[in-house]
């Protein structure tokens, strides 16, 4: 479960560098392929793969793939912090949802 | 398809970006079904490497993950005309496909807990997208 969740936590990266580098980007090929932040968010997504792969080999799936909805709540930490997006209270509340969810399916797993 | 000569109305539209969306769903969880099968035929203890290489040279790895693929462009495809906050919700169907598929396919146990777990997830992604 924890390299799931460690999974989870590389893949907002992957996110929140295709968004900062999305935003950068220009209407050529060499744009894309010289764009390092897109690169970066895309290797990040790569990694986080391997190791969702890593952590799903063993376990229930109905309890590990809960568990990549926690990138959501990364992704909307990072939103706040490093791109200033506000933290409204419609935020909050999906993500104290997620995690009581997820908290839920913890208790639930064999 | 979506760049059509033949404007769509709007209510055609958001029909066709909500079924897309519905595919993208039921494709995204056939591909988890497909990972979980690739990987748990991976050796007792793969290294990080092993696993990197088992995702292009596993069959059952490489179909989830172009599967995957796949419904991430459909996706793309249905929120580039549909409205946000009503697609939000249906993809989070996902999370009740593979809950599903994991009972139906891998025998895993159903309890209360795990059921409410569901719920309380897909509401809360319901509500992400109403932002």
């Amino acid at each position: 479960m924890a390299w799931v969740m460690g999974a989870s936590f590389f893949g907002s990266f992957g996110a929140l560098f295709l968004k900062i580098g999305a935003g950068k980007l220009q209407r050529n090929l060499l744009s894309v392929i010289t764009n390092w932040r897109l690169l970066l968010g895309i290797a990040f997504y790569l990694f986080s793969s391997v190791l969702f792969v890593f952590g799903v080999r063993r376990g229930e799936l109905s309890v590990l793939y809960p568990m990549v909805a926690l990138g959501s709540v990364w992704t909307l930490l990072w939103s706040w912090l490093i791109l200033g997006e506000p933290l409204t209270r419609p935020k909050l509340v999906a993500l104290g949802m997620i995690l009581c969810g997820m908290a839920l399916i913890g208790m639930g797993a064999r | 398809m979506s760049t059509s000569t033949v404007p769509l109305n709007d209510s055609a539209q958001q029909r066709r970006s909500f079924l897309l969306v519905v595919c993208c769903t039921l494709i995204g969880a056939a591909a988890q079904v497909l990972i979980k099968k690739g990987a748990g035929a991976l050796g007792a203890n793969p290294t990080m490497l092993q696993t990197a290489l088992a995702m292009v040279l596993t069959p059952a790895l490489f179909a989830g993950y172009s599967l995957y693929g796949i419904s991430t462009i459909l996706l793309v495809l249905a929120l580039r005309h549909g409205q946000l906050s009503l697609l939000y919700p249906v993809f989070a169907m996902t999370y009740v496909w593979v809950t599903i598929l994991s009972v139906a396919v891998f025998h895993e146990s159903m309890n209360p807990y795990k059921l409410a777990g569901i719920v309380t997830i897909v509401a809360g992604i319901a509500v992400l997208g109403r932002e």
